[in-house]
């Protein structure tokens, strides 16, 4: 079981936080003309990655706040962890 | 009964408590302290079981956790579990096993007949045998195979133990109390450092208790006992037998079983029978010692052989001789110390010693001693069926492939040793990428992978004083790093005899026109002629090798035979062993209850029950629940001999006739403010919503991104910045989370606020065209008229002192309210809706009711909402705002949604207006077209319509827009079902709406 620091709560287990998939992913803006492919791209198409990966989780038994977690997808090492709105370097 | 083989003062088992116990219906005696394995090989009981593939007789090979042939089926306290090591399982009063694996009998077992046929079960035979033809599969292998094979039964009845899990944090977690685990644990303690010091048997000090050793002027048992006495009074440290640490999964989480009640004759009150401890740890010290491991030669699974190491243990730990004439054969100095044992108990061994000339202190005191020693010599082959009678032994030749002449030697056991494994399964499951150590023939962990170490025999250092020096300095520095505490502790100096280099030979040649067995895996009867197959037949890989021979797929998961495997493989491949790699270590080390996993979560403990403040109206008042994902909701409210079928229908009925009242406090709800809050709703339904005045509702649907209908509900402006949204009782969580997601990470500009409001909240649901009079009767200050509380329009109340909001919606068709008070007075407004609707007519109704009346309205829910239907798919396209953007808007320009015979939700009658369709059943055109048959649709939900006295059904059907009017076919083959239909309308009863608006 993975142990994740959540930005706001400290280390807590990871039967407390939800998974929420690629974190690099940006939603197309609102009300903009956007092609099938674009479309299609922020909808279904992820790298599945091998390796280090910005993913979202929302400590979801805990302070509810979506964050985001750079994992290592084979080894599960988590390197840092960041608030909804940091940026990340 | 006398126990022939125990002996006076050798052992740690208390004589004087003296234990009756039964195996396979006969009675025997033993002690306390003793194992079911210790106690049977006391009273000389070799014979246990049978082999799971050929039914050759098993007797006892280890004395612990190694053990791949004695396991029984255990009988205790009226309940029985399979798959026991009677090596691992304490003896107490009354204790009852029974051997697996043989039918009839353990003398006579009709499978031992597979042994005569074995030229018929080579490697890969099942997979070889019995796949053609299709269909023997279920009427002959399958329960052929289900007889033949299996290590006893499961109990089919309910399990009444209890287990319990258990959550611990430490710094230091200990796997095994051995030399390097009590250094290691005294270090770390003695800097303060909270340590769990973890040890699987029932004693702790593990190789101590049985080597001859000292240890600051004590032996090395005495000294054990010492570090545990003052250990336990220590408040920092945790000290735990009967626990095994058999998982070690990711950021240092390890996972314990320990046996809390198994060695009673029942469970103590109050105690579980296992509790399973999750354990996240700073730092780990794997001290799980090393296992023996035997030399290969024929026939080396006869009861009577055995480790050399297990008669030491046995003579040691429970004053037991394995045998009287015991031949040991070693190609290291251990099978020495266990000869001494021996001598030293008045029963003369003889040694065979595969090695040349051996010279060491051990071997020194053995000669000493006056033990007759053989160098250069093996045995050949056990003799004896049911039990060691004799042994061929012959010298070899220094290259090791020339025997010499075969003597046979009388004996009555054989005890092997082929020199030590360490135990590296914790540290290869953490991710440790282990390396092959040459002197010693065998893998230990290389880099670490987490915060784990491992020292001691683990890491195949086999010297006490350096196991001790690396342990404590180990204790010491991970403590100090934690605890910054630095206290010094002198390391006790060390007397042990020492050892010279083992041979590497593991496997004796057959002799010329002797075609013995000879086994790797015991519990699996592979043999190195199933190895030698596999590889002729082309597998190389080490992962499919172990598949197709089933080579350490037991039980035991090879603990002591993976390593000879290796040997084979990298020598028929002319590899060395690290070429060849081992197999993944993967967790469970050993065998764990299903009950220790699964825990408290067991019944009605599977899942939390969540009751609405009503609960216990429902109760008293003859509600039949149903759950509802983990609510508890009536499903209809049973009177006299009523079914569901009759209840449901008059409970629907009466709403449609009078009024009804229905518990709809688990509608998910959730409160939304702020100025944006107007905008969110706007961006996360399809329809508009900037323009929706105070005090008015409004339905909507949300989408996902991929344009699929995620939940519908109401949602109601209560002031100015304040929404009121209602979900789906099922999609409560999602619908948070989704809000949540698109508040904190799309739009964080968005100035809102949402929570959870569903517990806060007790809804009453009043429908039915009597219902108005009802709500003024309950609200005489209010003006709930059609004009002052229109369709969707939404005021606060004041029910007999209670603030109450009143929603004028409706799910069921009718003129209908929704009631809200705060959930503390959830109870008090249902006694005053009931009491206040008496003269009306009242009557509460339940889910099944619900679904009735919103089924043949033709309002959707979550059977059609499924998480593969877009708003078009529900008939909800109306509701899609053509003007403004909203979530999943541009998937909804897909093609597929687009198309023109897109799926549509229609309503089903059957043509005889008898027949109740099936849910789930296939909508087709031709009842009797070949499979498979083209499916056009689904019925999603069904019902019995009051309306009109005769089933109708929901359908998702291919082109439904154009197929009102069709006749189709509805096919349920689970039921055995055809019902010739016609589709109609999904808006079976008021298709205009006239009701809710009344
Ligand atoms: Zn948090």
């Amino acid at each position: 079981m993975l142990y994740i620091n959540c930005p706001h709560c400290g280390m807590r287990s990871q039967n407390e936080f939800s998974y929420g998939g690629d974190a690099s992913v940006k939603r197309p803006e609102l009300n903009k003309e956007v092609s099938d492919q674009e479309w299609d791209n922020f909808v279904y198409n992820r790298k599945s990655l091998r390796g280090k990966h910005l993913e979202l989780w929302q400590h979801i038994s805990g302070c509810r706040q979506w964050i985001k977690v750079e994992r290592d997808t084979a080894t599960h090492e988590i390197f840092r962890t960041f608030k909804a709105d940091e940026e990340v370097a | 009964m006398t126990q022939a083989f125990r002996i006076e003062n050798s052992g740690l088992i208390n004589r004087d408590k003296k234990l009756s116990f039964k195996f396979n219906g006969k009675t025997y005696f033993g002690y306390e302290g003793d194992t079911l394995a210790s106690a049977l090989l006391a009273n000389g009981v070799h014979l246990v079981g049978r082999s799971f593939k050929y039914h050759r007789p098993r007797g006892f090979f280890g004395a612990g956790v190694d053990e791949p042939y004695a396991v029984v089926q255990l009988y205790r306290n009226g309940e029985t579990e399979p798959n026991i090591k009677a090596t691992e399982q304490e003896l107490f009063e009354g204790l009852e096993a029974k051997s697996v694996n043989c039918w009839p009998s353990v003398n006579f077992d009709i499978g031992a007949i597979n042994n005569f046929l074995r030229i018929f079960l080579p490697a890969g035979f099942y997979y070889k045998t019995f796949m053609w033809p299709k269909s023997f599969w279920y009427r002959i292998y399958e329960p052929f195979i289900r007889k033949a094979a299996g290590l006893g039964v499961a109990s089919i009845k309910h399990d009444k133990e209890r287990y319990e899990h258990k959550y611990e944090y430490c710094d230091l977690l200990i796997a095994g109390s051995g030399p390097s685990g009590l250094a290691g644990a005294y270090a770390a303690a003695k800097n303060g450092a909270k340590v769990i010091l973890a040890e699987d048997k029932p004693r702790f000090g593990g190789s101590l208790l049985t080597s001859d050793v000292n240890i600051g002027n004590q032996s090395g048992k005495d000294w054990a006992e010492g570090i545990i006495a003052e250990l336990k009074t220590m408040p920092n440290v945790v000290v735990k037998n009967r626990s095994q640490i058999f998982g070690y999964y990711d950021h240092n989480m390890l996972v314990m079983s320990e046996k809390v009640s198994d060695h009673l004759p029942s469970t103590k009150k109050y105690h579980p029978n296992k509790r399973l401890w999750y354990i996240r740890a700073k730092e780990v010290l794997i001290s799980s010692g090393s296992i023996e491991r035997p030399i290969v030669f024929g026939n080396n699974d006869t009861p009577g052989v055995m480790l050399s190491s297990a008669a030491k243990e046995y003579l040691k730990v429970y004053g037991v001789l394995v045998g009287k004439k015991p031949l040991v054969f070693t190609n290291n100095d251990s099978g020495y110390e266990t000869a001494i044992e021996f001598k030293k108990h008045g029963v003369d061994p003889v040694v065979l010693d595969s090695r040349k000339n051996p010279e060491s202190e051990i071997i020194d005191e053995a000669k000493n001693l006056g033990i007759n020693i053989k160098n250069s010599y093996v045995v050949v082959a056990a003799q004896g069926y049911k039990k060691v009678k004799s042994a061929d032994i012959a010298s070899i030749s220094e290259d090791k492939k020339q025997l010499g002449k075969i003597e046979n030697i009388q004996c009555d056991c054989i005890c092997v040793s082929g020199f030590w494994t360490p135990t590296i399964h914790l540290a290869s499951q953490s991710g440790n990428k282990t390396k092959f150590k040459e002197e010693i023939d065998a893998f230990v962990p290389g880099q670490s992978k987490q915060n784990e170490i491992t020292l001691g025999a683990a890491n195949g250092v086999f010297s006490l004083e350096e196991t001790l020096k690396t342990s404590f300095t180990a204790g010491s520095e991970l403590s100090k790093k934690i605890t910054e505490n630095d206290n010094k502790i002198s390391i006790p100096n060390v007397v042990e005899k020492k050892s010279s280099q083992h041979d590497k030979f593991w496997c004796v040649p057959l002799p010329k026109g002797k075609n013995y067995k000879r086994f790797l895996d015991f519990q699996n009867d592979v043999a190195v002629s199933d190895i030698e197959i596999a590889l002729r037949e082309g597998y190389r890989s080490i992962e499919h090798v172990k598949r197709y021979t089933t080579l350490g797929m037991a039980t035991d998961q090879g603990k002591t035979s993976n390593l000879n495997g290796l040997q084979l493989v990298s020598e028929i491949e002319n590899k060395v062993v690290p070429a060849v790699g081992h197999t993944t270590f993967r967790p469970p080390y050993t065998p764990v209850s299903i009950g220790a996993i699964v825990g408290r979560e067991v019944g009605k403990h599977s899942k939390p029950t969540r009751k609405s403040p009503m609960h216990s109206w429902h109760e008293k008042n003859n509600a039949v629940f149903v759950d509802a994902g983990v609510w508890l909701r009536p499903r209809y409210y049973k009177r006299g001999n009523e079914n569901l079928f009759e209840g449901s229908k008059r409970e629907a009925k009466n709403v449609r006739t009078n009024v009804g009242v229905c518990d709809v406090t688990t509608l998910g709800k959730i409160d939304i403010k702020g100025p944006d809050a107007a905008e969110l709703l706007n961006r996360v339904y399809t329809n508009a919503w900037l323009k929706l005045p105070v005090g008015k509702a409004r339905y909507g649907v949300m989408l996902r991104e991929d344009g699929i209908v995620m939940d519908d509900g109401t949602t109601t402006r209560i002031s100015e910045n304040h929404y009121h949204m209602t979900t789906t009782t099922a999609q409560a969580a999602n619908v948070l989370s989704h809000l949540e997601y698109y508040l904190q990470l799309v739009w964080p500009e968005l100035n809102v606020n949402v929570v959870s409001t569903t517990e806060q909240w007790a809804g009453a649901a009043i429908a039915g065209p009597k219902s108005r009079d009802l709500l003024q009767k309950l609200f005489p200050n209010s003006d709930v008229s059609n004009e002052g509380l229109p369709f969707m329009g939404y005021m606060e109340g004041d029910l007999y002192g209670v603030k109450a909001r009143i929603f004028r919606i409706s799910f069921s068709g009718e003129l209908a309210y929704e009631v809200n008070v705060e959930s503390d007075y959830g109870n008090f407004m249902w006694e005053k809706i009931m009491e206040a609707g008496e003269e009306f007519n009242i009557q509460p109704y339940g889910t099944e009711a619900l679904s009735t009346l919103r089924i043949e309205m033709g309002h959707v829910a979550g059977s059609e909402l499924d998480g593969r239907t877009i708003p078009f798919d529900n008939a909800l396209e109306g509701l899609v705002s053509k003007k403004k953007d909203f979530i999943g808007k541009r998937s909804l320009q897909r093609s597929a949604f687009i198309a023109e015979d897109r799926q549509r939700i229609v309503g089903v009658v059957p043509l005889d207006k008898q027949t109740s369709i099936p849910e789930g059943s296939h909508l087709v055109k031709d009842d009797k077209a070949p499979l498979p048959n083209p499916k056009l649709g689904h019925i999603s939900a069904s019902c019995w319509s009051v309306e009109y006295d005769n089933p109708f059904s929901l359908a998702i059907l291919k082109d439904g827009k154009n197929m009102i009017g069709q006749k189709l076919f509805a096919m349920s083959p689970l039921k055995n079902k055809v019902i010739p239909v016609e589709i109609v309308s999904s808006h079976y009863v008021d298709p205009k709406g006239e009701r809710v608006r009344s």
